[in-house]
């Protein structure tokens, strides 16, 4: 048995893009304990809810992250609706869904980016973020915005795609689909990637369930829980099905996410043939919001809880979230167990962390 | 931008930003945008960084480390606050743990607008950054000139001639 020392990781790290501190109990190279400190990005945005009208405290909501900002939206204004029982519009359903998938696609080609970076392939990491901006491009066509949208409103929808925008993305998306595809090969086929993923951070099936993983993390392991078969919005309607592996290692989580790109792309596809030709995109909203809802969605990351509570006032007296990283952060300390100390930039990276989601 | 003799090293610090300008930082430095043709590179070790760029607010939790990465960097140095959290709070000034913009802690030189700050402002801030590097080593390089023979560097506590009046400032204030 080696001596046990304790290796400082974080905040400021070359491989982290946002801060957050391990304290690394190590064993010669092996790691025995990872005890994580969070908080350097809390701002406590849950304690406005009390001083913002409900309607304009949806634009504080989104800036909770502004890389799931699409979805942390979504699930606020589910939680206001199921309070105040807004029947929400079809086609404004059907965009919300339209989207809530090109933001997951923005997530998991940035994450495969980020990935490739932490084992140090720098041309495959600006390959993946090539792609993501071609994403960016159309949802800035559609929202006017490249990371925080602010097209939702409490009822609907504050912005409509055109029959000409719809064109141009079914188009670009045939050509990001065929060029995700040559990149994958890499990341799913290449010798020396694989030997940085291939059983590195396993979890398996139980664990996952013991910590309560949710997300890629979770379907990874072989978990098909994905808030999407809830049929929210219009999931309902498109036949969704979870994307699952088994194996529950790094490579297992690549995969899930790569996969998950084709699903949301042909989720979109879907979404535009079923949705209604014309229609309302807002419903009106009457009154304040009067009782307590919780609404869950499925963000990137995996399942995100949203709690409201209102009493009959224009402002909230509580709000609440629960997100995807705060769960997988228990799932990274259970994976570091045991691995090696040149692997704890990857296994980092493979629970896609979000920290400014996390610490709020 | 002038002429540029140098080639800055860029330091990346997460304040507490919301991620946006933080990704958007990112997006700069890969090849759609392409900072790195203006001769700065991205890198993770604050003693060997020349500008360094923050986005969001900064709260109890993270003064310290800003200001320890600060003090870390080597003079002549240039910091970028990226994003309305960085340049004011945001909308996030009024929660109960943010101290207030980037400026609270560390002195900041060039305020990059925009929620998220895009790609182009961001740009314009590094080319801004790099020409202020620029005449700070210049001013630099100069003083040590002057100074030819006489023992140990610049006055540690001497960044620019801005931080030289704000200390005099300081000891007027404490002598009063």
């Amino acid at each position: 048995m080696g001596k046990r020392s304790v290796i400082p990781f974080g905040p400021q790290h070359p491989v982290l893009p946002e801060p957050i501190h391990l304290d690394l109990v190590v064993e010669d190279e092996k790691i025995v304990e990872a005890i994580p400190n969070i908080g350097f990005i809390h701002r406590g945005l849950e304690g406005l809810a009390p001083d913002r009208d409900f309607q304009k405290y949806l634009y504080v909501v989104e800036r909770t992250c502004g890389i799931c900002s699409f979805g942390h939206g979504l699930g606020y204004v589910e939680s206001i609706e199921g309070i105040m029982n807004v029947e929400v519009p079809e086609r404004a359903r059907y965009l919300r869904v339209v989207w809530a998938e090109m933001a997951r696609m923005t997530s998991h080609l940035m994450w495969l980016g980020f990935t490739a970076d932490a084992f140090g392939f720098e041309s495959l990491f600006y390959e993946a973020w090539r792609i993501r901006e071609k994403v960016l491009d159309l949802m800035e066509m559609t929202t006017g915005g490249r990371l925080i949208y602010s097209v939702l409103k409490v009822g609907g929808v504050l912005k409509d795609i055109t029959p000409d925008m719809q064109k141009k993305i079914l188009d670009d998306l045939n050509e990001i689909e065929k060029e995700t595809r040559e990149m994958t090969k890499t990341f799913l086929d290449d010798y020396s990637v694989q030997t940085r993923l291939k059983g590195v951070g396993v979890l398996t099936k139980q664990q996952a369930h013991d910590v309560g993983a949710c997300g890629p993390m979770a379907r990874a392991s072989g978990i098909a829980c994905d808030m999407r078969m809830r049929g929210y919005e219009a999931y309902s309607d498109l036949g969704f099905e979870p994307v699952v592996a088994q194996d529950g290692d790094s490579y297992a989580r690549c995969e899930v996410r790569i996969n998950e790109i084709f699903a949301s792309i042909e989720l979109v596809r879907r979404a535009f043939e079923h949705m209604p030709k014309e229609g309302d995109l807002s419903a009106t909203v009457k009154g304040n919001p009067n009782g307590e809802y919780f609404a869950r969605i499925e963000q990137p990351r995996g399942e995100a809880i949203f709690y409201s509570e209102g009493h009959g006032k224009p402002n909230l007296d509580r709000f609440r979230l629960r997100t995807p990283t705060f769960a997988n952060l228990q799932a990274l300390c259970e994976t570091l167990k045991g691995a090696e100390y040149a692997d704890v930039p990857i296994l980092i990276l493979t629970i896609d962390p979000c920290i400014s989601c996390t610490e709020r | 931008m002038g002429k540029v003799k140098k080639s800055p090293w860029l330091l990346h610090y997460d304040g507490s930003s919301c991620n946006g300008c933080d990704i958007e930082v990112l997006a700069t430095l890969t090849p759609v945008y392409d900072a790195e043709r203006f001769g700065v590179v991205n890198t993770g070790d604050p003693l060997q960084a020349d500008i360094l760029m923050i986005t969001g607010g900064i709260n109890q939790q993270n003064a310290p480390v800003v200001k320890q990465l600060y003090d870390q960097m080597p003079r002549p140095k240039v910091v970028v606050a990226v994003g309305t959290c960085a340049c004011s709070g945001g909308v996030f000034r009024e929660c109960y743990n943010m101290l207030g913009g980037a400026d609270s802690t560390v002195p900041i030189d060039i305020y990059v607008p925009g929620c998220a700050a895009r790609p182009e402002s961001i740009m314009d801030g590094i080319m801004k950054a790099v020409e202020l590097f620029q005449k700070r080593s210049d001013e630099h390089d100069q003083y040590e000139k002057e100074h030819k023979g006489e023992a140990g560097p610049v006055d540690p506590n001497i960044n620019t001639a801005r931080d030289k009046v704000k200390m005099q400032e300081m000891k007027g204030a404490a002598d009063a």
